[in-house]
C-alpha cells in the first residue's frame, strides 16, 4: 500500500545472502585477476526478468548504499530498478558519471566509454565500473588481450559489443592509472576487463 | 623493517588461556552477566559506544567483559566488529531539540523555560566513597517522581541569544551535499567541520579533555560558558529506499553540549558570541563539553583568528585523537624489531670506534 | 514524532489525503513496533489468531545506520557514529510487503515486526490489530517515557531568593 514501489513482482535475492555473495566475491576477484577468463559464479540470486543472472549476482555482491548505479534503458523497467533498490539499497543515479556502477543490459546500445566516471589522479579508485551484459564470451570477433594476469597473450571472443568498443577501450587504457573497468556478464559465467589490459586485434 | 619469524606458536596460544583465566578471576567468584554490565556499568559503557562509534550497549558490554575492563581495548574490540556489518542507511540528522531530556543545565541562564533540571549526575554528590556500596544486597534504591513530568521538548537555551541577535546563526545551507565520513574517507586538511566534529565524537576523551582543558590555560585564549547542556532520548530516523519516507527505528540516548564563547568582533562580524558543539552517544557529558571547546578553538580560522596554539590546529588535533590508531601505533613498539635494532647496535658501536679514533688525535694536536 | 495528519474534506483532495493518512499511520505503528522490547512483541505475538503464511523477501539481517547530528544543533549535518539496527521484509501471498526495521541485534523482533506490519496493511485485520496490539504496545512506551520524565522532573531546581528576612522555611 505505502511502498515505494510495486512491490507484487519482487522477489528474494542471495538464497544465503552471506555466503553466497562471499562466493561470487571470490570468482569476481578472480575474474579481474586472470582477465579473459570466463569465471563461472556458483551461485545465482532470484532475478526479474530482463536482469542477466550473472550481473545480478554481481550488483547482489558488489552495490550497496555506497554505490550510485546507473543502469541504460533496457535495464530501467519497474520492476528491474525495484529489485536494485530493495536488494543493494543502492541510489540509482540519472548521470553515467554520477556511478560507482554502470549496469549495461543492452551491449549494442551502451554509452561512450568517456561517458562514465575515469577517476580522479588522487582517487584513480573512484571511477565507474562497467556490468556490461553480452550474448556470448567465446562467440564474437577473437582480440588479443595482454597485460597484468594474462602470460603473453590470451584470445578472446566476446559477442555483442558496439562498433567503437575496442577504440575506445584503447584510449581509456592510455588514461591508466585511470579509466573504468569493465564485467561483462553472460548467464552464470563473468569476464574481467580491469583498465591495464591492452586489446588488438 | 620486519621480519617473519616463525615460532611462539604455543606460546601465544598458551598466552590466550592464562589471560581468560585471568579475564575469569577466581571462580569462587560469580561470573559478570553483560546484563549486570549494562545496568550497572553504564557510564563505561556508554564511553565505549561513543569512542567506538558504534551504539550498541549490549556488544559495549561484551566488549568490556572481553577487555576486562579495559575501555581502549573494549573501543578497538566494537571498532573492529563494526566491520563486518553492512551500513543500510544514513539516519536523518537527529533533533536534539526535541530530545526527551532527563538533564538539561545551562551555567548561562538562572531561569529559562523548562529550568534547570539536574538529572542524574554526579555533580553534587561528595565524592566520598561510599561503603555502603561495599556491602551486597541493599535495598533497591528508588528515585522520587514529580507530579507532573517535564514538557514534551524544551527550547534550546541558545535560542534565547539568537533571537536576540547576539550570537552566530547556525545555518544548514548543506541540505543534500555529502557528509564527510572518516570511516569512508581519507583525512583531507584543512578539515571541514563534518570532518572536524566526527573526529571529535569519536576521539579519546582524555587527549580532547586535555586539549580543551589546554584553550582554557592560555593556549586558546577561550572564554567559555556552557549555553546549555542537556542529555535524554532521540529518535532517529532513516528513510529506507523502499520506502520513500522516513520512519523511526528507535531512540537512542545522547548528551550535548552548547558552548558560548565571546568572540571580539572582526571585519566582517560585529562583536557577538560564538559557538562551540558537543555531541556524544549515552551519558558522556566530560567527553561532549571538551569536544564543543576543541570545536571551537579549531573554528579559529573561519572566524579570522590567529591559530597559534595547538588545539586551533586541525591536523595536529583531528591526527591524534583516535585512541585505536594511538595505541596501534605506540604498542607496536613491542613487537620484534630485531633487524632494525641489530643495524642500530652496529651504528652507535661503529659511531664509539669512530669517536675513540678521533679524540684521542685531538688530545694530542 | 509524527503529528496526526487530519484527513482534509474537500472532495477532490480525499485520495491524496488518504494517502498521506495512511503513510502517516503506518510510520506511527512501525515506530511503535521499533521501540517494543522482545518480551512485549512475543506476547502479542502469541496472541495472534494465525500467522499468515510468508516468505521472505530479505530475512532477518543485522546492519548498521550512520547516525547523523547537526553542528550547532540546528546547522549542517555531520557524522556522529553508527548504530546497530535489524531489519526483515516478507510478503504474504496475496503480495503485501511488511518490513520491521528495528534498533539493535534482535533477528526475532525484526521479524515480528515485519509480520505485524503486513497484516496491520491489510483493511481485514488492521481495526482489531491497532486496537490489541498497537495501542498497549504504545501505551507501555508512553508510560516508561512518562515515568523517566517525571524522575528528571523532581531534579529540577527551584530557585529562592536570597532577601534579608526572607529565609526559606
Amino acid at each position: 500500500m505505502t511502498l515505494a514501489f510495486d512491490s507484487a513482482g519482487l522477489g528474494p535475492g542471495f538464497a544465503d545472502p552471506v555466503f553466497d555473495s562471499q562466493s561470487v566475491f571470490r570468482s569476481v576477484l578472480n575474474a579481474v585477476a586472470y582477465p579473459g577468463a570466463i569465471e563461472r559464479l556458483a551461485h545465482r540470486p532470484g532475478a526479474p526478468e530482463g536482469l542477466d543472472p550473472a550481473m545480478a549476482s554481481v550488483v547482489l555482491t558488489l552495490c550497496d548504499l555506497d554505490t550510485p548505479i546507473w543502469s541504460d534503458a533496457a535495464l530501467s523497467s519497474e520492476a528491474v530498478s525495484t529489485y536494485l533498490r530493495f536488494h543493494c539499497g543502492a541510489p540509482l543515479v540519472a548521470a553515467a558519471a554520477d556511478a560507482r556502477f554502470g549496469l549495461i543490459g543492452d551491449a549494442a546500445a551502451m554509452p561512450r566509454l568517456d561517458a562514465f566516471a575515469m577517476g580522479d589522479e588522487r582517487y584513480p579508485d573512484r571511477s565507474t565500473t562497467l556490468v556490461v551484459t553480452v550474448p556470448s564470451l567465446t562467440e564474437g570477433p577473437q582480440r588479443q588481450w595482454s597485460g597484468p594476469g594474462i602470460l603473453r597473450r590470451r584470445t578472446v571472443a566476446v559477442a555483442g559489443l558496439p562498433d567503437w568498443f575496442w577504440a575506445d577501450w584503447a584510449l581509456n587504457q592510455g588514461l591508466y592509472p585511470l579509466g573504468v573497468d569493465v564485467l561483462f556478464a553472460c548467464g552464470d559465467a563473468v569476464m574481467g576487463l580491469p583498465r591495464g589490459i591492452t586489446v588488438k586485434e | 623493517m620486519y621480519v617473519a619469524v616463525k615460532g611462539g606458536e604455543r606460546a601465544i596460544l598458551n598466552s590466550h588461556k592464562l589471560v581468560a583465566e585471568e579475564r575469569r578471576g577466581d571462580p569462587a567468584v560469580p561470573e559478570l552477566g553483560l546484563a549486570q554490565i549494562t545496568e550497572q556499568f553504564r557510564l563505561a559503557v556508554d564511553r565505549v559506544m561513543n569512542e567506538g562509534s558504534v551504539y550498541d550497549p549490549e556488544l559495549a558490554a561484551l566488549a568490556l567483559k572481553q577487555a576486562q575492563g579495559d575501555s581502549i581495548e573494549a573501543i578497538f574490540l566494537l571498532r573492529a566488529y563494526r566491520t563486518t556489518l553492512p551500513r543500510i542507511a544514513v539516519s536523518r540528522p537527529i533533533e536534539t531539540a526535541e530530545m526527551a531530556v532527563r538533564r538539561r543545565v545551562s551555567a548561562a541562564y538562572k531561569d529559562m523555560p523548562g529550568g534547570q533540571v539536574l538529572g542524574p549526575t554526579y555533580d553534587y554528590t561528595h565524592r566520598l566513597l561510599d561503603f555502603a556500596l561495599a556491602a551486597e544486597g541493599e535495598t533497591v534504591p528508588e528515585a522520587e517522581q514529580a507530579a507532573s513530568p517535564l514538557p514534551e521538548t524544551m527550547l534550546p537555551v541558545l535560542d534565547i541569544l539568537s533571537h536576540e541577535g547576539l550570537i552566530e546563526e547556525e545555518v544548514a545551507d548543506r541540505e543534500g551535499e555529502p557528509v564527510f565520513d572518516v570511516t569512508r574517507d581519507p583525512m583531507s586538511f584543512p578539515a571541514g567541520r563534518d570532518q572536524r566534529l566526527q573526529n571529535l565524537a569519536r576521539g579519546d576523551e582524555g587527549f580532547v579533555l586535555g586539549l580543551a582543558y589546554s584553550t582554557t590555560r592560555g593556549y586558546g585564549g577561550s572564554h567559555p560558558f556552557v549555553g546549555e547542556l542537556r542529555m535524554g532520548e532521540v529518535s532517529v530516523e532513516i528513510v529506507p529506499e523502499e520506502l520513500g519516507f522516513p520512519i523511526d527505528i528507535g531512540d537512542i540516548t545522547v548528551t550535548e553540549c552548547q558552548m558560548i564563547n565571546q568572540f571580539k568582533g572582526s571585519a566582517e562580524k560585529p562583536p557577538q558570541f560564538t559557538r562551540g558543539y558537543g555531541l556524544s552517544f549515552g551519558h558522556c557529558e566530560r567527553k561532549a563539553m571538551a569536544m564543543s571547546l576543541v570545536d571551537r578553538a579549531l573554528r579559529c580560522k573561519e572566524l579570522g583568528e590567529d591559530a597559534l596554539y595547538p588545539a586551533q590546529d586541525d591536523e595536529f588535533v583531528l591526527s591524534h585523537t583516535d585512541n585505536v590508531e594511538a595505541v596501534g601505533f605506540v604498542t607496536h613498539f613491542k613487537l620484534p624489531h630485531y633487524v632494525d635494532f641489530q643495524a642500530e647496535l652496529e651504528l652507535v658501536r661503529k659511531m664509539r670506534a669512530e669517536q675513540a679514533r678521533v679524540e684521542p688525535q685531538e688530545a694530542a694536536e | 514524532m509524527t503529528s496526526g495528519q487530519t484527513a482534509g474534506n474537500g472532495v477532490g483532495q480525499t485520495a491524496q489525503h488518504g494517502t498521506k493518512d495512511r503513510v502517516e499511520a503506518r510510520r506511527f505503528w512501525m515506530s511503535v513496533l521499533a521501540r517494543a522490547p522482545r518480551e512485549e512483541l512475543e506476547a502479542v505475538f502469541a496472541g495472534l489468531a494465525a500467522c499468515p503464511e510468508h516468505r521472505f523477501l530479505r530475512p532477518p539481517e543485522i546492519g548498521l545506520v550512520m547516525v547523523q547530528g547537526r553542528a550547532g544543533g540546528g546547522g549542517n549535518a555531520f557524522n556522529l557514529g553508527e548504530m546497530t539496527v535489524t531489519r526483515c521484509a516478507l510478503q504474504f501471498a496475496d503480495g503485501t510487503v511488511g518490513l520491521g526495521y528495528v534498533q539493535g541485534r534482535d533477528r526475532r523482533r525484526a521479524e515480528i515486526a515485519a509480520i505485524l506490519d503486513a497484516l496491520l496493511q491489510s483493511p481485514g485485520t488492521h481495526p482489531d490489530l491497532e486496537q490489541t496490539v498497537i495501542a498497549p504496545l504504545a501505551a507501555a512506551q508512553a508510560a516508561r517515557r512518562d515515568a523517566r520524565s517525571r524522575k528528571a522532573a523532581s531534579t529540577k531546581v527551584e530557585f529562592f531568593t536570597m532577601v534579608r528576612g526572607d529565609n526559606p522555611k
